[in-house]
Parts: C-alpha cells; structure tokens; sequence
C-alpha cells in the first residue's frame, strides 16, 4: 500500500496537463469519466427541475399550476432527460469508465478514442434534445406510444428523436468498448473468476447495450418517418399497426431497465465488501445472476402490453418469464445480505447507501412481481403503481448506487475525503425523503388514479400531497452531495491511496491515479475481495 | 365514487374481490421478505458493527443456502403466475348472453352505445348482476377504458376491436378513467361508471326512442350499395350474410376463419385480407369512408341476420 501523502508535487491525471484542450481532446478514460459526471449531473439537475414542477402541479386535484398541454410536457421531458440522458450513462459512462480500467490493471479502455466519441455523441444528442426542449418540448410522454407521436402530437418529436437516436451511439460505443476491455485487456492472472462483481454487471449491462440500442434507435427512427413523410408503419389509418410500435419499444425499453440498474448492482457488490470487509458470499452466483438477468430481461418485454390485446397466451408467457427474471435478482440480494454476515461493518456514506438500495430495490423487485402477475397488473397498469414500482428500482435502486458510488471512489477520483458527517446526514435525507415521495403513490395506484394525469379525483389529494412534501425532502437531499463534494475538491482532506482498506486494483494505486494508471503493472494471483489474508493481492 | 381518505378501492364488480385476494397474497409475501432482509440488515449492522479489535470473519459460501433462496422464490412465484394467469383467463373470455355495448374511444371522450341505441357520452349506464360485454374501439390513438372498482382495464387500439366484461356487483356510480396517455386532455377524458338495479336500468334504456345500430346498419348498408352484391336477391357475386355471424367461414387459402367482429370489420376495411373460397376478390375498400361508430352498427345489423346465441340479443332487437 503506498503512503504517499504529498499530492500536490505527485503528476497524477488531473494534473498532467491544464486548459481546456487537455480535456476536450483527451483520451484517458479517467477524465473521459469526468466529462460524463459533468454532463449527466447538469441533466439530472435539469430532469430534476421538471419533476419539481410535477410534484407542484399534483398538489391540488384541479389543474391549476399549468396548462394541460405544459404539464404533459413537463413529466413527458422529466422521463426523457432522467432515462436517456442520465439513468442509462450514469453508472457505466462515469464509475464505469473510470474504474473498468482500473479495476482490470488496464493502461485505458480497449479503444480511447472511441470513447472520446461517445462522450461527444452524448453531448451533441443531449444538445439537440436541450433544442427541442427550448424549442417548445414535446409532450409523447418518454414512451412515444404511436400513433399519438408519429401523427396527433404538435411537439417537437423528430428532434427529440434524432437527439436520442444519436445518444443511443453513445450508449453502443460504451458497451463495445466495455465488452472488448474486460475480454483482452485483464491484467497477467486477472482470470474470469478472479474479476470484481463490478466487472461481470458491467459486462451484461454492455451486453444489453449493444444488442438492445440498435433496436430502439430503428424504432424510433420509423416514428420519424412516419411523422414527416406519412408512410403507413404505427399508424391503422395509413395501414400500419401501432401495436408493432409497443412490441419493439418494449423490446429495447424493458431490457433498458437492466441497462439502468445492473451497473447498481455492480457498485452495490463493491460497497457491501468493502465496508463489511467481508469476502462476497456467493461470487458465483453473483456473477452469474448477472448474466441471466441480462439473457432474461430480453424475453419479458410483453408485460408491458397484458391490456393492449396482444394474445393471452402470449402475455402468460411472459408474465411466467417476467417472474423467472425475479429470481436471480433475489439471489443478489440475498447473498449481499449473507456477505454482511460477520463482517466488520462500517456505516459510512457509501455502506448507507449500500443498505437503502438493497432495501429499496428489493421493494422495487417485489412489486414488479404485482406487475408481472396478470390480474394485478390489468387493475395497477398505466396508474401511479407503475410509477411508484419503476421509481423504486431506477431512483431507489439505481441513484442510490450511483451516489453510493460516487462517495467511495471519491477519494480516488478527486484526490480528496469528503466530509463524512455531511454525507451520513445526505443518505439518511434521501432514504426518507425517498420514501415519502414514492411510497405513497403505490396506495395511489391500487386506488385506481391514473399516471400521466394533470388534474385528478378529490380523493386522491391527501396521498399526493404527501408525495410532493417527501419530493422537497429529497430535492435537498440531493442539493447536499452536490454542494459538499465540490467544497471538498478544495477544502477536504488529501486521500492516500486506499482510505477505506479496500482490495481491489484500483485501491493499489495512488489517488488520483497516475496517467497511465499503474507505475508497475499488477499481477494477480489472488481472488476479488480477498479480505481476512494478510498477504496483499498485488505483488 | 365515494370521497375521503382510504387504502384499497371499493370493490364493485364479481372480479374485484378476486383480484384483491391476490393483492393480499402478493402484500403478504412482499412484507415477509422486506421485513426479513431489514432485519437481517440492521441486526448486522449492530452486531457486527466495526469496533477496535474485532476482525471481520471470512465465511465461504455455503451451497445449501444458494438453492434455498434460489428454490423458495421459485415456488413462490411459480404460485403467483398460476393464480394471476388463471384470473386473467377467466377475465378475458366473456360468458356467453353477456350484454353487448360498444364503446369508441376518441380525443378526448368515450362513446357508448347500448342494444336498443341509446347513446352516452362519458358515462356508461350498466345493469347490477349481469355479465356486460364492452366491444372496445378507438377512432384516433391508443386510449384505455379503465374502471377502478371493477379491477378491469382494456385499451382501445385504433384499427382493431378488443373486448372485456365485467359484472357488477353493487349499485353505485363509480370512475371511468382512460389510463393510456393520449394527449391534452388526456386527465380529462373519463365520467362515471353508473350501476342501476336491473329494472332501472331497464327504465333507463326504455325511454328511449332512437333506432337501434342494426337499424343504422340496415340504413348503411343500403345506402353503401352493400346490397347490390350481398344483397338476397342478387347475383351473389359475394358470399350472402344471412345466418353467418358467430361462423366458421371456409376460405380460398384452405384456413378458416371464425366470423366475429373484428373479421367484419377487417372485410369492410381491408376486403382482400381473407377471401372466402369459391368468391373472387371483387369487393372494394371501405377505408375512409365509415366512422367506427357506422362500422359497429354495420356489424349490428350482419349480427342481427344471425340468430342470437340466447334469447338476450334478440330481446333488445325491436
């Protein structure tokens, strides 16, 4: 373990060159990492504005706040922003980037340049969808359901479109180079079974990004031909069908929601191990059930569609099979709650979130068991059920990870400690304010109310105000790692190289990491999280 | 539509009981593992909490316990597809001598059209105790007739018929709500669900004097020049309709083809789709030219060239 405490004379990546330059033309995956996290706060801030003016809006029954057409705007751009252009890069496109490397003993990702790319596709498709927003919005809601969108909306459709079209590269581009790193790039001994949990989610999450993206980029791409050249795809009146439209959204958009959360997983594996200092219970299991989730999550997309008329027979295979994708989920949680089993638990920000995602994700999990089971979901489909269920995996499930994640690698990305207390105080804000926000809204959603709706029933108020006071506990939960990260960049303690204990490559090298990551190249000879032996993993 | 705080809807129709038995199954299984996993969780975290001198112990994976919490939420779910599989069955397939309405679902509002042709909007008026038999169709996009208390839902799918039933249980008005997002005024597009004693409702229907939709579909039907071709008394260049509703139709290609709605209305709109064998494909398209309300009455009236399956249908037939 290096001692190495001066790290303002050390050349590390930060500080190897300066100016703007340096960063827009980089190749190093580290700052690569950097520029995503950059981005993608500004969008979920941005995503997070909009969901505000949701909560506003839904305080009272009549619509009172916005127009009908405003509000269908503003939660149609709330889903749009959160998923394509926060929730789908956040964990692989930033920690993914930064730590896949690393974690590997890798010099960069397979393919530097390519990943550049991909960084400048997600701006120009976030800029071009940034367009449409100023431009008017677009009011399809995140789903683009035709033959509302490609003929009956007024939005700006086609633009939205082409900005996800042309992010969706990004989201390939990350994936192939994920998938050809961790194939040809793993460090002398780095075998398949020695990799971190976090290397195995992220190679099914990439999996996922190749196979499933080019499919909603075509989808999506047929919605604009249609829209502008009025050529009969979705559309019944021009001899379409719009229920083909549903079959190949869901298609990509389901397994997309493994895309989202698979790389939690991935950080929730790392955290749990490396606060409990326990060894994985389960490695195997862990690993594979990332795979199968990814192989599964292919074959359920028809649960979104039990209402539409699609055969019966078809929607009772796939809620048999939206069940089998459960079970490998349940597994995970199970064997990260055995892992703390003996350990050396330490509660701090990244182990907090840690234990709120496994707790909300398993909430997350369970309900989506409601969904798959038919005659449940005929009553709870397209209410505030679905929204409360989704929320859970991708907001309770997914942003706990990421920050979770963030705070951990903290040290070793930015070189410094962030404040401890603060970021306890932060956790424990948003796991409450979490809950209050959504909890209430799988009341609303049995009782019948509706997603999507600008004005509601009388009876509905009371759980709805609730959810809109839990949604401002949240919004400052969330404004407090914002602002005490970036007071740590100057003011927090320097990091040594490995402040938590951890194993792991990316702990056997200096905070922030040199350029080329590792001044000697690893060898390993020893499983992932090899906690308990006094013998380090690197030599 | 009661108003007021409360945690579970009102159940109103024969399904909705069902349906929350299996919610409270799925609630009770929810609870168990949720409060096992925080349990385990917090009561880790106390008692292996990380203290000065304490080493955390390694623990290899123990093979028995990776089959149990893989087997036991295998079973479970295997229980939950099974009881959400067969109620779903059940919930698709109307008994037969269900009353038929038909519903069309438009930007921003739903027709309903009851037997005898009295019209609502917004509103559908339904007998208690009797299965009711919705035909579901949209003029423009997707919309989704939904009734909370029924614990029913069916999305109207533009250029195709879906159907769904129910059977209330307790008189009352009760939500009707579109759940699939279908512009603007999306929120807006819903009323009321009224469920009348059956003599009420009987009252209701009865003072009504406008013709009934196979009386329309007569009208269409002459006036469309349907009759020339199909007609009794012509050439039969085209398979008569007579005694045809509710067959099963041979056709050139050696399928067969059940003859119910949506074949009906595929063969008006779309006449090349399936030819029936020994016919030629002579028929024009209808597309465009009929509103899906003008289609549904044309069904009607082939309807009403049937004998009814029970003596429902006919009673309603004036």
């Amino acid at each position: 373990m290096s001692t190495e405490q001066i790290v303002e004379t050390r050349e590390h990546y930060l500080n190897c060159a300066f100016g703007w330059k340096s960063w827009l033309l980089t190749t190093d995956h580290k700052r690569v990492g950097l520029l995503f996290l950059i981005s993608i706060t500004f969008f979920f801030f941005l995503g997070g504005a909009f969901a505000t003016l949701i909560r506003l809006e839904l305080m009272t029954p009549p619509g009172d706040l916005f127009q009908a057409e405003t509000y269908n705007k503003l939660f149609s751009m709330h889903g749009i922003v959160m998923i394509f252009f926060f929730l789908i890069p956040s964990i692989p496109s930033v920690l993914g980037n930064f730590l896949i490397p690393l974690m590997i003993g890798a010099r960069d990702v397979a393919f530097p340049r390519l990943n550049l790319l991909s960084w400048y596709l997600f701006v120009i498709g976030g800029l071009l969808t940034l367009c449409a927003i100023v431009a008017g919005g677009v009011d399809t809601g995140w789903t683009f359901y035709t033959p509302y969108s490609s003929l009956f909306s007024n939005g700006q459709v086609v633009l939205t479109i082409v900005g996800i079209f042309i992010a969706g590269f990004s989201s390939i581009l990350t994936g192939l180079n994920f998938i050809v790193t961790i194939h040809t790039m793993r460090a002398p001994g780095l075998t398949w079974f020695r990799l971190p949990l976090f290397i195995w989610s992220h190679y099914a999450t990439a999996i996922i990004q190749v196979l499933g993206t080019p499919v909603i980029a075509i989808t999506l791409a047929l919605v604009a031909i249609e829209r502008l050249w009025h050529v009969g795809i979705f559309d019944p009146a021009l001899g379409g069908d719009p229920i083909l439209f549903q079959h190949l959204f869901w298609f990509y958009s389901h397994p997309a929601v493994y895309i989202m959360v698979l790389p939690g997983m991935a950080v929730v594996s790392e955290l749990v191990t490396t606060h409990a200092r326990r060894r994985i219970f389960g490695y195997k299991f862990v690993a594979y059930s990332s795979i199968a989730i990814a192989v599964i999550g292919f074959l359920v997309w028809g649960h979104h569609m039990f209402v539409s008329g699609q055969s019966q027979y078809a929607s009772m295979m796939f809620s048999a099979l939206s069940m089998v994708v459960a079970i490998p989920s349940a597994v995970k949680v199970f064997n990260w709650t055995a892992t703390l089993y003996k350990g050396s638990i330490s509660l701090d920000a990244p182990m907090l979130y840690a234990i709120g995602f496994i707790g909300l994700f398993t909430m997350g999990g369970l309900t989506g068991l409601f969904l798959a089971s038919l005659a449940v979901d005929v009553h709870v489909t397209d209410t505030y059920f679905v929204v409360a269920h989704f929320h859970y995996i991708m907001v309770g499930g997914t942003m706990m990870a990421y920050l979770g994640g963030i705070h951990n690698w903290w040290p070793k990305i930015s070189g410094r400690l962030y404040p401890e207390t603060w970021a306890r105080v932060a956790a424990v804000i948003i796991f409450i304010g979490f809950n209050l926000t959504f909890f209430p809204q799988f009341i609303l959603g049995y009782l019948g109310m509706p997603r999507r709706y600008h004005s509601y029933a009388e009876e509905f108020q009371v759980l709805n105000v609730m959810s809109t006071a839990g949604a401002s506990i949240l919004a400052v939960g969330y404004l407090l790692p914002m602002a005490y990260l970036i007071w740590s960049l100057k003011y927090g303690p320097a990091a040594d190289a490995n402040p938590w204990g951890a194993t792991g490559l990316e702990w056997q090298t200096e905070s922030p990491p040199p350029t080329h990551n590792f001044d000697v190249m690893p060898i390993v000879t020893e499983q992932a999280y090899n906690y308990g032996n006094a013998s380090p993993s690197v030599r | 539509m009661q108003s007021g705080f409360r945690l579970f809807p009102e159940q109103a129709s024969t399904l909705a009981p069902q349906v929350d038995y299996l919610y409270g199954f799925l609630i009770a299984v929810s609870a168990f593992f949720t409060a096992l996993i925080v349990v385990l969780i917090v009561g880790f975290a106390i008692k292996y909490r990380r203290r000065p001198g304490r080493e955390a112990e390694q623990v290899e994976t123990v093979m028995g316990l990776e089959l149990v919490w893989t087997a036991v939420p295998s079973i479970l779910v295997l229980v939950m597809f099974v009881w959400g599989a067969a109620l779903f069955l059940g919930e698709t397939v109307p008994p037969k001598g269900a009353q038929d309405i038909y519903v069309v679902g438009r930007q921003w509002m739903w027709k309903v059209q009851h037997p005898n042709g009295r019209r609502e909007i917004n509103e559908l008026h339904v007998p208690v105790g009797r299965a009711v038999k919705l035909t579901v169709a949209s003029q423009d996009v997707v919309h989704s007739f939904y009734i909370p208390a029924f614990r029913v839902k069916q999305d109207a799918i533009p250029g195709q018929y879906r159907t769904m039933w129910f059977q209330a249980t307790k008189p009352g008005e009760y939500h009707l709500f579109c759940a699939e997002y279908c512009g603007t005024n999306h929120s807006r597009m819903g009323g009321r669900i009224v469920v009348m004693e059956d003599i009420d409702y009987q009252k209701w229907l009865g003072g009504y004097t406008d013709r009934t939709p196979a009386e329309e579909g007569r009208d269409l039907f002459v006036q469309f020049d349907c009759v020339s071709c199909h007609g009794t008394g012509s050439r039969q260049r085209c398979p008569p309709l007579g005694n045809l509703y509710g067959k099963q139709e041979q056709l050139n290609n050696g399928r067969s083809v059940l003859v119910d709605e949506a074949y009906i209305r595929e063969s008006v709109l779309d006449p090349k789709a399936k030819i029936v064998r020994g016919y030629e494909p002579v028929m024009p398209s209808f597309q465009g030219q009929l509103t899906e309300e003008e289609i549904l009455a044309l069904i009607a009236y082939i309807k009403s060239l049937a004998p009814a399956p029970s003596g429902e249908a006919k009673k309603v037939q004036r």
